[in-house]
């Protein structure tokens, strides 16, 4: 089993700013764990960290239950996949891959054995004596991963790397992504600002938003249960309505809202008075009304995505609606311009404090 | 060509065309003819030039050939240049390296501002200024003795000063073709291979330094024409043990009053440093085209 990362009420200041504060989370051994949020929340900063390009301004950063402190880049059992891939351009494709074990002093055959070994892991055999130039985004992709296993590390931080191709590709790789992570057993650290990257492919995800973790979970977990309302809104598309909780039974929260009473999960501490947002998701959305909850919205057009339709419509209050229709149901679909409703059950809505 | 007419339009565009062959015919073609005519002519009376005995030979170069002391002036010339460059080279790389990695944008723009200031000055004054701190009883030597590093006054003029002069005068023709070639590096390329457990050396000798190489060529190419064809440093810091080629040169023309051989001496070292800077350039596979960037 591969080495556990632990991070320990982390956190870094760039001078006054303070770009990350007081993250705690524990990454498994063996684990695919995906680091989410926009851009500048400071999703590369934790990875650099964990890297040892930086070194945090507060608490301790464990790998394999030892105390990275001090400790530089290329003495811990981490190696990186850098956002450009950062290949060497002016070396071909196998003395790339043995850069690390040719700065351990590795004899040249020993290197080269090595390197076709790992070529042959991501299907590139007979490559080695490319330049990287001459490969494709997918197999300079490849490549990059070869070269950080080559040094044996207990754990794969991965900077974006998949950002600069193209969607098909970009599909194909992640499933070869994970393919890879299940057949080493390294554990990988996987940074992205791409939701659906991060639900598919992670064993568990932690996401983050200005600097603040928000909430560590299973993907299921954080679509099902998001724990606060930025993780509500940032991972899937959610419809937010505002309101006023009235009373709370079982774990059920009654909202009073403009558009009537609604009911969904509580969520996030939340008690009676306070003031929050219903959040339901638009393939929780029945068209037709019938459900424990109706809301009563215009339809102004439906989007035809393929395995779904999505119809935007606009509520009684202003606020926007999406509600998903599987393709299957899309001739029964109200018409665009007609007023029409739609239900949900309870157990699909959270409410969470709003603000 | 086409572009510069469609650009200026037929009238300006030849008036500059004309001046630009102007150029290269008056300022480097002549030139180099007439050195080569007369580098291949005796040294004659005036009454006998155009006469009988003004023929074609190769009687001047083969003197310098048979000439024992001009000969190894001439080598030591030729392998002193390679050693200035080499030395601008070591002083130049950790400062170009910082400054396109490391520093902030304002310490590269002091930096800068401080390197190029003396550059503001002509080169015989600032040679002058080595010939003052270098002086028997000068500044340098009174401080190394008050320090206790040295016990008695060294006499710096001769090959230390010579290499000490010209590696301050040509320190920014090596210092900015390698800073251009070090800033277009991609930093996650330094990372990545720090990251992979290279230490500093390897990190410089197999990432930054291949990506530089046209950088470090071209620099190298420059400083070592330079000081082959230097005469200020030499002259002024030199001692008689360490004549320059430019010297024995100077000598024919303004001393000896023999413009032939001083010409055909000329032309040796001409020929000489085009070979050099060519092998530099094809063992270091850049392109003339590279270097003129």
């Amino acid at each position: 089993m591969s080495h556990s990362v632990e991070l320990q009420a982390v956190g870094m200041s760039f001078g006054a700013t303070r770009a990350v504060g007081d993250v705690n989370f524990t990454v498994n051994g063996g684990e695919f764990f995906s680091i989410l949020g926009p851009s500048g929340c400071g999703k590369t900063t934790i990875l650099r960290m964990i890297a040892g390009f930086l070194q945090p301004t507060e608490g301790r950063i464990l790998i394999g239950g030892k105390d990275m402190q001090g400790l530089g880049p290329n003495q811990r059992p981490t190696a990186m996949i850098f956002q450009s891939l950062a290949l060497f351009p002016l070396m071909p494709v196998w003395e790339n891959i043995a850069f690390g074990l040719e700065a351990r002093g590795a004899s040249k055959a020993e290197r080269r054995k090595k390197a076709d070994e790992l070529l042959k892991l991501i299907a590139l055999e007979g490559y080695g004596d490319r330049m990287p130039g001459e490969l494709s985004g997918g197999q300079r992709q490849r490549v990059a991963i070869a070269r950080a296993l080559a040094v044996e590390p207990q754990v794969l931080l991965l900077d974006e790397p998949l950002s600069a191709l193209d969607l098909k590709l970009r599909q194909h790789m992640r499933a070869e992504l994970r393919a890879l992570q299940k057949r080493t057993g390294v554990t990988f650290i996987y940074i992205t600002h791409d939701q659906s990257e991060a639900l598919a492919m992670s064993d568990r995800i932690a996401v983050m938003s200005a600097g603040v973790l928000q909430q560590v979970g299973t993907p299921r977990e954080l679509y099902d249960n998001p724990a606060t309302p930025f993780v509500a809104t940032f991972v899937g598309e959610n419809n937010a309505i505002a309101g006023k909780v009235t009373t709370i039974a079982d774990g059920i929260a009654a909202v009073e809202t403009p558009l009537g009473s609604l009911r969904g999960r509580a969520n996030g501490g939340i008690k009676a008075g306070d003031k929050v947002k219903l959040y339901v998701r638009p393939e929780a959305l029945v068209s037709g009304g019938a459900g424990e909850n109706v809301l009563t919205s215009t339809v102004d057009r439906i989007d035809f995505e393929g395995a779904f339709g999505l119809a935007y419509g606009r509520l009684q209050d202003g606020s926007q609606l999406i509600a998903s229709i599987p393709s299957t149901d899309l001739a029964n679909a109200p018409a665009t311009g007609s007023q029409a409703s739609f239900g949900f059950a309870t157990q699909h809505a959270v409410v969470l404090p709003d603000g | 060509m086409a572009s510069l007419y469609q650009r200026f339009g037929g009238g300006l565009a030849t008036i500059f065309i004309a001046l630009v062959f102007l150029w290269l015919a008056g300022m480097v073609l002549a030139p180099n003819v007439m050195m080569i005519d007369y580098a291949l002519r005796p040294n004659l009376p005036p009454a006998q030039i155009g006469g009988p005995n003004d023929v074609y030979s190769l009687d001047n170069i083969l003197y310098l050939a048979n000439e024992a002391v001009h000969r190894s002036i001439f080598f030591k010339t030729i392998w002193a240049s390679a050693f200035v460059a080499f030395i601008t080279f070591v002083v130049c790389y950790p400062l170009a390296f910082w400054l396109a990695q490391r520093a902030t944008p304002g310490q590269t723009a002091i930096a800068i501002l401080a390197l190029t200031i003396p550059f503001w000055i002509n080169e015989v004054l600032r040679t002058l200024a080595w010939y003052i701190i270098l002086a028997f009883r000068g500044p340098l030597n009174a401080v190394l003795l008050n320090m206790g590093i040295i016990e008695a006054p060294v006499r710096w003029y001769g090959n230390i000063g010579v290499l000490a002069g010209m590696v301050y005068a040509y320190i920014l023709f090596m210092l900015f073709p390698i800073y251009n070639s070090i800033e277009s590096l991609d930093k996650s390329q330094i990372e990545a291979a720090r990251d992979l457990g290279a230490s500093t050396w390897r990190i410089h000798w197999r990432v930054v330094m291949p990506h530089a190489k046209a950088g470090i060529a071209t620099g190298c190419v420059f400083t070592f024409m330079l000081a082959a064809g230097s005469y200020v440093a030499p002259a002024l810091l030199g001692a008689p043990g360490s004549r320059w080629f430019t010297e024995v040169i100077y000598n024919w023309f303004f001393e000896g009053g023999d413009w032939n051989r001083g010409a055909a001496y000329a032309l040796v070292l001409l020929v000489l440093c085009l070979v050099v800077v060519l092998a530099t350039l094809k063992i270091a596979r850049v392109s003339l085209t590279d270097v003129a960037k």
